[in-house]
C-alpha cells in the first residue's frame, strides 16, 4: 500500500527539500538563482535598465552640469560683476534642474552619504548662514549644517543676499569678499565631492550588487527602489515642493518653505522637472534619449492587472499628465501662494498631484506585491 | 448514543503520540521565540512603536518597556517546560498566558497561526500530556501512565481538523475559485524561487494552486483520519506546507502544522520516534512503559473539564460564522474576519490620510501617519476599519493634549482589494471621533460596489 507510491514520492520529496533549502528564510543577502524560463516579468532586466539607462546617465549628466556651474563660479570669482552673476545663476538653475532627475535615487551610495538632504534641504537657514559668513568658522560636513549648504544655500547666496542685483554683487566686491567666496567654495566643493562619491559608489560595485539583488523581498532592489520612489514622490515632490508651502498639512501657508525661494520664478519649473523625471522613471525612459526599457509601467502591463477596463500604467500616466497640465497652467509658485488667499488654483493643482499617491501606494504596490517590511504576515 | 460517545472518548490509547506532540510543540515554540528575538522583532514590533493597536476589550494589555523581554523569556522557559514535561500544568498555563499577552499587545501583528497557538496552548492546559515520557512522569511514577483515555488525542485532532476545514471553507468564494485571486497577484512576484519560479506567472498554475489549496484544506482532516489515506495525505500535507513556506512570509506556521498533523498517526510511529530519541539522549524509555492506565474519575474536576471542552469547541465551531450577522462584504469591512482561519485569503492594501479639525477655531491639519506609526503599523492600519477608528481616537487625544478644542478627525482613504482598482473606503465626511468601536456594524464604511460570491 505504501511501498509503490514511495517510488514517486521520494524523488519529489528530494526536489522539494532542494527548493526549500535554496530559498532563504530571512530577506538577507542577494542570491544567485538558476535562470528560470523567462515566462514572467524579469526584474533583473528592469534593474539593469534603471541602473544603466536611467540612474547612471542622470548622475553623470548632473555631475557635468555641476562642474559647469563650478567653472562659471570661478569666472565669477575673478570678476564679480552683475553680468557674471547672471551667468552663475543660469548655471545654478541648470544644475538644479539636473538635480531633479537624480533626487529620487536615495539608495545605495546616495543613501550612505545622505545625499538628498545634503544637497537640497530647504528652506535654508539664512541667519545661521550669515553667522557663518561673518565668523568664517563652520564645518559643512556636520548633519546639523544641512540647511546651510547645497542648492538652497547657493540660492540665498546668489539670489537672496539683497533685494537688488547691484547690492548682491556689492557684497562680493567689498571687504567681506573673501569670506563669501570661501563659503561658496566650501558649498560647491561639498556638492562636488558628494556627487563624486555617489557616482564612484555606483560604478565601483553597487551597480552590480543592485542588479544582482533581483529577488522579491523587503530588501530586494525592486522592492526597496519602489518604496523609495513612492516615498520621494509623496514626501519630497508632493509635500516638499507644493504641499508644505501651500500649508496643506498645517492649514497656514508658508511660501518661505518653497524650493528656490529667492529665485521667485523657478519653483514651478523645478517641480515640473522633478515630475517629468518621476514619470520617465516610471515608464523606463532612457535618460536624455527617446528610447524606453523595462520599467514599472511595463511590469504593470506584464502583470496584466487590467482594472475597470483601463490598465493601471495608463491610469497612472494619465493622472501624472493631468497633474502636470494643471501645474503648468499656474503662475510661479511663490506668486500663486503669496498673492492668493487661499491659493485656490494651486490647491486644485495640488489635488491632482495628490491623486497619484494612492495609485502608486495602493494600486501599484498591491499589483506588484511589494514588501513594505520584513515581518511574518499571512496576508490577512 | 451518549454511551457510545463516552466509550469512544474513554477507550484507552497509548500516550506516546501525546508525548511526541508535547516535545515537538515545546521545542518549536522555543525556536519561534528565539527566531522572533533574532530578527529584532521584540524591539521593532513592541518597543519602538509609541502607539499600539489594541484588541477590543484588551486595551489594558500594553508592552512593559524593557520588561517585555522578560515576558518573552518567560514564554521561552515555559515552552522548554512543556517540551520536557517539567511541572507541565504550570508550564502550559504560563506559556498560554505569556504568549497570549504578547499577542494581545498589538493587533498589527495578528496572524492566524499566533491565534492557533494561543488556542492550542489553552486546550493543552487541560490535557494530561505529561503522563508519559516527561520529567514529571519520571519523578513521580505514581502519576505516570502509558495508557490514557482517547479524548486528549481526539480533541487535538478535532482542533486541527477545524483549522483546516474552516480554512478550506473560507476559500470557497468567487475571488479565490473563479479569479484565482489573490494568488494571481502573489505568485508572479515569487519568480525568483528556484526551479518553479518561472511557472508561477502562468495563469493555469495560479488556478491550479487556488483549487488544490481549497480542496486540500477541506479534505485533509478526513484523509488523515482514515488508515488507508493517511500516509499519502501526510505527504501531500508536507508538500503543501513546504510550498507555502517557500512562497509566503508566514514564518513558523507550516512547520507547526506539519508537526501537529503527526497526532493523526498510530502510536507505533511515535514509539519509534521516542526510541530513537532515547538512544540519542540516554533516557530509559522502558521506565515509562509501565502499562499503567489512567481512568477518568467522574468527579467535579471531570465535569468542569468536559464543560470546558464543550464550550471551547462550541466557540471554535460557531465563532467563525459571526460574519453572517454583519451586512456588507466581509473582505471589505472585515467585520468578523479575524479568528476564523481565513489564511492568505486576500491582497488588500490601503491609503489613509487623516485630517484633524479644531471645530471651534476651524484650524485643521493633515497628519503624517509615520510620525506616530511604524511602516508596518501604517500598512495594516490603512485598510482595516477598526484600526482606522482606533488611530482616529488616538489623534483626537493627541490634539486635545496639544490644547485643541473640539477635535474632529476625518479620513480620506482608498483601498484596493484582490486586484480591483482602489476605491474610497471610509466616508470622508464622517467625524470618526463621534463613533466608538463596538461589535455593531460600522456605518461609516463606504459600500464595496462589487460582489464576492460564496461563503
Amino acid at each position: 500500500m505504501i511501498r509503490r507510491p514511495m517510488k514517486r514520492i521520494i524523488p519529489s520529496l528530494i526536489l522539494l527539500v532542494t527548493i526549500w533549502a535554496c530559498s532563504s528564510d530571512s530577506a538577507g543577502e542577494p542570491q544567485v538563482d538558476p535562470q528560470p524560463e523567462p515566462v514572467s516579468f524579469e526584474r533583473s532586466e528592469m534593474l539593469e535598465n534603471w541602473a544603466d539607462n536611467i540612474i547612471l546617465p542622470s548622475y553623470q549628466d548632473f555631475s557635468t552640469r555641476l562642474n559647469t556651474m563650478n567653472t562659471i563660479y570661478i569666472d565669477f570669482k575673478s570678476n564679480p560683476s552683475e553680468e557674471q552673476l547672471q551667468k552663475l545663476r543660469d548655471a545654478w538653475l541648470d544644475a538644479y534642474l539636473g538635480w531633479q532627475a537624480v533626487a529620487m535615487f536615495e539608495i545605495g551610495p546616495a543613501e550612505t552619504v545622505g545625499y538628498r538632504l545634503a544637497m537640497n534641504t530647504y528652506p535654508t537657514d539664512a541667519n545661521t548662514l550669515e553667522e557663518y559668513l561673518a565668523s568664517g568658522s563652520y564645518d559643512l560636513s556636520l548633519p546639523a549644517n544641512r540647511d546651510v549648504k547645497g542648492f538652497p544655500a547657493l540660492d540665498y547666496l546668489i539670489n537672496g543676499l539683497a533685494t537688488s542685483d547691484s547690492q548682491i554683487v556689492a557684497r562680493y566686491q567689498g571687504a567681506d569678499q573673501q569670506a563669501h567666496f570661501e563659503y561658496i567654495d566650501a558649498v560647491i566643493q561639498d556638492m562636488l565631492s558628494l556627487t563624486t562619491q555617489v557616482i564612484q559608489g555606483w560604478e565601483g560595485g553597487f551597480r552590480d550588487a543592485f542588479v544582482a539583488n533581483d529577488g522579491a523581498s523587503a530588501t530586494a532592489s525592486t522592492d526597496r527602489m519602489v518604496n523609495d520612489f513612492i516615498f520621494y514622490y509623496e514626501k519630497h515632490l508632493r509635500a516638499g515642493k507644493m504641499g508644505i508651502p501651500l500649508g496643506v498639512f498645517t492649514g497656514s501657508k508658508a511660501p518661505q518653505t518653497l524650493e528656490a525661494y529667492y529665485r521667485t520664478t523657478v519653483g514651478k519649473e523645478l517641480f515640473l522637472a522633478a515630475t517629468v523625471a518621476v514619470q520617465d522613471f516610471f515608464n523606463g525612459k532612457h535618460y536624455g534619449k527617446s528610447a524606453f526599457g523595462k520599467s514599472l509601467a511595463s511590469y504593470l502591463q506584464d502583470l496584466n492587472t487590467l482594472k475597470d477596463g483601463a490598465a493601471l500604467d495608463e491610469i497612472i500616466n494619465e493622472q501624472l499628465d493631468l497633474a502636470m497640465e494643471q501645474v503648468n497652467a499656474l503662475g510661479d509658485f511663490r506668486t500663486e501662494i503669496e498673492n492668493n488667499d487661499p491659493p485656490r488654483a494651486m490647491l486644485l493643482a495640488y489635488d491632482e498631484v495628490q491623486r497619484v499617491v494612492p495609485l502608486f501606494k495602493v494600486d501599484m504596490v498591491s499589483a506588484m506585491s511589494i514588501s513594505v517590511d520584513f515581518v511574518d504576515a499571512d496576508g490577512d | 448514543m451518549k454511551a457510545i460517545i463516552r466509550t469512544k472518548l474513554e477507550s484507552p490509547r497509548e500516550a506516546a503520540p501525546l508525548a511526541v506532540f508535547r516535545i515537538l510543540f515545546g521545542f518549536m515554540m522555543l525556536f519561534s521565540i528565539i527566531r522572533f528575538w533574532y530578527h529584532g522583532w521584540i524591539e521593532s514590533l513592541y518597543l519602538e512603536p509609541d502607539f499600539h493597536f489594541s484588541y477590543y476589550g484588551f486595551e489594558w494589555v500594553k508592552p512593559l518597556g524593557p520588561y517585555t523581554y522578560l515576558i518573552f523569556l518567560l514564554c521561552a522557559l515555559s515552552s522548554v517546560g512543556i517540551a520536557l514535561g517539567y511541572k507541565y500544568r504550570w508550564s502550559s498555563i504560563l506559556f498560554f498566558l505569556s504568549f497570549t499577552y504578547i499577542e494581545l499587545v498589538d493587533k498589527t501583528t495578528y496572524l492566524n497561526h499566533y491565534y492557533f497557538i494561543s488556542v492550542l496552548s489553552l486546550l493543552m492546559i487541560f490535557l494530561p500530556l505529561q503522563a508519559y515520557y516527561s520529567v514529571d512522569a519520571w519523578k513521580k511514577p505514581g502519576k505516570a501512565f502509558q495508557l490514557l483515555p482517547s479524548w486528549p488525542v481526539l480533541s487535538l485532532r478535532l482542533l486541527l481538523g477545524i483549522v483546516y476545514f474552516y480554512a478550506g471553507l473560507a476559500k470557497l468564494n468567487s475571488d479565490w475559485m473563479l479569479k484565482a485571486m489573490p494568488l494571481k497577484i502573489w505568485l508572479p512576484s515569487k519568480f525568483d524561487i528556484p526551479m518553479i519560479g518561472g511557472l508561477l506567472g502562468q495563469e493555469w498554475v495560479q488556478y491550479a494552486f487556488s483549487w488544490t489549496g481549497a480542496l486540500f484544506d477541506l479534505a485533509v482532516p478526513f484523509l488523515l483520519l482514515s488508515k488507508r489515506t493517511r500516509v499519502p495525505a501526510f505527504i501531500v500535507l508536507v508538500i503543501f506546507h513546504v510550498l507555502t513556506r517557500v512562497l509566503f512570509p508566514i514564518g513558523m506556521f507550516p512547520y507547526i502544522m506539519i508537526v501537529s498533523a503527526l497526532i493523526f498517526f498510530p502510536a507505533s510511529v511515535h514509539h519509534r520516534f521516542l526510541e530513537i530519541l532515547s538512544r540519542l539522549t540516554g533516557i530509559i524509555k522502558q521506565r515509562f512503559d509501565n502499562g499503567r492506565r489512567l481512568v477518568s474519575n467522574y468527579g467535579y474536576a471531570h465535569t468542569f473539564k468536559m464543560t470546558f471542552f464543550a464550550l471551547f469547541f462550541g466557540v471554535q465551531i460557531l465563532f467563525p460564522w459571526r460574519y453572517l450577522l454583519y451586512p456588507g462584504e466581509l473582505f471589505w469591512t472585515e467585520e468578523g474576519y479575524r479568528f476564523s482561519w481565513r489564511v492568505m485569503l486576500m491582497e488588500k492594501s490601503g491609503y489613509a490620510q487623516f485630517k484633524v479639525v479644531d471645530e471651534d477655531s476651524g484650524k485643521w491639519v493633515y497628519v503624517d501617519n509615520s510620525e506616530f506609526l511604524t511602516a508596518f503599523q501604517e500598512k495594516q492600519m490603512s485598510f482595516q476599519p477598526d484600526f482606522i477608528l482606533e488611530f482616529a481616537h488616538f489623534l483626537e487625544d493627541h490634539y486635545r493634549q496639544l490644547g485643541w478644542g473640539d477635535v474632529g478627525v476625518y479620513v480620506d482613504s482608498r483601498v484596493a482589494l484582490n486586484g480591483r482598482l482602489s476605491r474610497p473606503f471610509i466616508d470622508p465626511r464622517a467625524d470618526l471621533t463621534q463613533y466608538e468601536d463596538t461589535f455593531k456594524p460600522k456605518t461609516w464604511i463606504l459600500p464595496f460596489h462589487d460582489t464576492i460570491k460564496g461563503l
